[in-house]
């Protein structure tokens, strides 16, 4: 039950992206499409829960000084990981999110659940977070890129149901704005009312 | 004239805020007031020349003769958070007054993801070394410019009724779509 909590937290209430306000820059930069927002949230999930896991592992043997750097590095590594992985498989989308999947080193939310909560939780409970808080990541990329791609594009996932273009302002940089800051204040205003 | 056309092309045409997306955070974070946001974009300045000329030597002179340059990402962040801890302990030393202005900016330049996102775009970019050096500052520019023109709007939004379910975060992003609209206005200028 406390597992369920400790998992479901990151998905709406805690959301990263909706109510922490997190990880703006690839939540704003790569969700062009829905396709692109679940690839990259997808990858930042990986990060998240891998590195909250090593984290967790060796809380007790960094000391304290130096836990942020090492945090990092932790980070770093799996993001090298992620890096290369997508390159050899999946070249088309690593090309397309570009040089946001190096950048998913400095997300804040990725170094603040290290730091707020594996270093302070065991391995099992720091997986969950790792992987509840990345889902909730994934929903709102999801959600984001399938607004701007439905209203700029007229497309959902590459499938297409209206002719010519729809708001290309959607597809270019304002779009990503616009829909974001509407999306956080439909949120808050659900939130709101649940609680 | 090459440079020209970099500093322009950095500061409008691809603000790196509100074109590509990059140092959203504190975009978002300290344009509520005017003076943090010159405050922040000074050290941003600063760190991110120093930063992008550090990697560009390291990319150069030590991961690609080592062939290691697949370590790019965890080699640039350690040097730039190392290089953050550096310059706030010189600063500290040699300009008290320097440190009193930028000094509670700095540790948050390590998680600027326009400072890891410059030194790399400098390398896939193919730049050469007085060329990233203007990329770099002329990106701060621009980064500082957004920052400011954020902020006194936000300022003035102190002043007027916002409605209620836009308060905060949602009208600052609206701002900022708004303003990245009107930065659109410069593509095709270089």
């Amino acid at each position: 039950m406390n597992q369920w909590k400790n998992f479901s937290k990151g998905l709406i209430v805690e959301n990263a992206v909706f109510v922490q306000v997190l990880g703006m820059c690839p939540t704003l930069g790569t969700t062009t499409s829905a396709y692109n927002g679940l690839g990259m949230g997808l990858a930042t999930t990986f990060v998240l829960l891998m590195s909250n896991i090593v984290v967790s592992m060796v809380r007790n043997f960094i000391p304290d000084k130096v836990r942020i750097p090492a945090f990092i590095v932790i980070i770093a590594s799996f993001v090298t990981v992620v890096q290369l992985t997508m390159q050899a498989y999946v070249p088309a989308l690593y090309k397309e999110l570009g040089l946001f999947i190096p950048l998913i080193v400095v997300n804040c939310l990725v170094l603040g659940r290290a730091e707020a909560f594996a270093s302070k939780n065991n391995v099992w409970a720091a997986a969950i977070d790792g992987l509840g808080m990345g889902l909730g990541f994934t929903l709102a990329l999801f959600m984001l890129g399938s607004v701007r791609e439905i209203l700029g594009a007229g497309s959902w996932l590459g499938f297409k149901f209206i002719k010519g273009d729809g708001m290309l302002l959607f597809v270019l940089a304002p779009g990503a704005f616009l829909a974001l800051a509407y999306l956080i204040s439909i949120m808050n205003k659900v939130s709101k009312k649940k609680a | 004239m090459e440079y020209f056309v970099i500093l322009i092309s950095a500061i409008f045409v691809n603000n790196i805020v509100l074109a590509k997306f990059l140092g959203i955070c504190p975009f978002m974070g300290v344009s509520s007031r005017l003076e943090t946001s010159v405050g922040m974009t000074g050290a941003v300045a600063f760190v991110m020349v120093l930063a992008t000329i550090a990697t560009y030597l390291i990319q150069y002179y030590v991961l690609v003769p080592l062939g290691i340059d697949f370590m790019q990402t965890i080699t640039f962040i350690l040097v730039i958070a190392a290089l953050v801890q550096l310059v706030e302990i010189i600063l500290k030393k040699v300009s008290p007054d320097l440190y009193q202005a930028l000094g509670i900016f700095l540790p948050l330049i390590t998680t600027n993801c326009a400072v890891l996102g410059v030194a790399i775009l400098t390398i896939q970019d193919k730049y050469n070394l007085p060329e990233a050096v203007v990329f770099s500052f002329a990106t701060a520019i621009g980064f500082g410019l957004a920052l400011v023109l954020l902020s006194s709007i936000r300022e003035s939004l102190d002043l007027v009724p916002v409605p209620k379910g836009m308060k905060g975060i949602p009208i600052a992003f609206v701002v900022a779509g708004i303003l990245s609209m009107a930065f659109m206005g410069f593509a095709g200028l270089v």
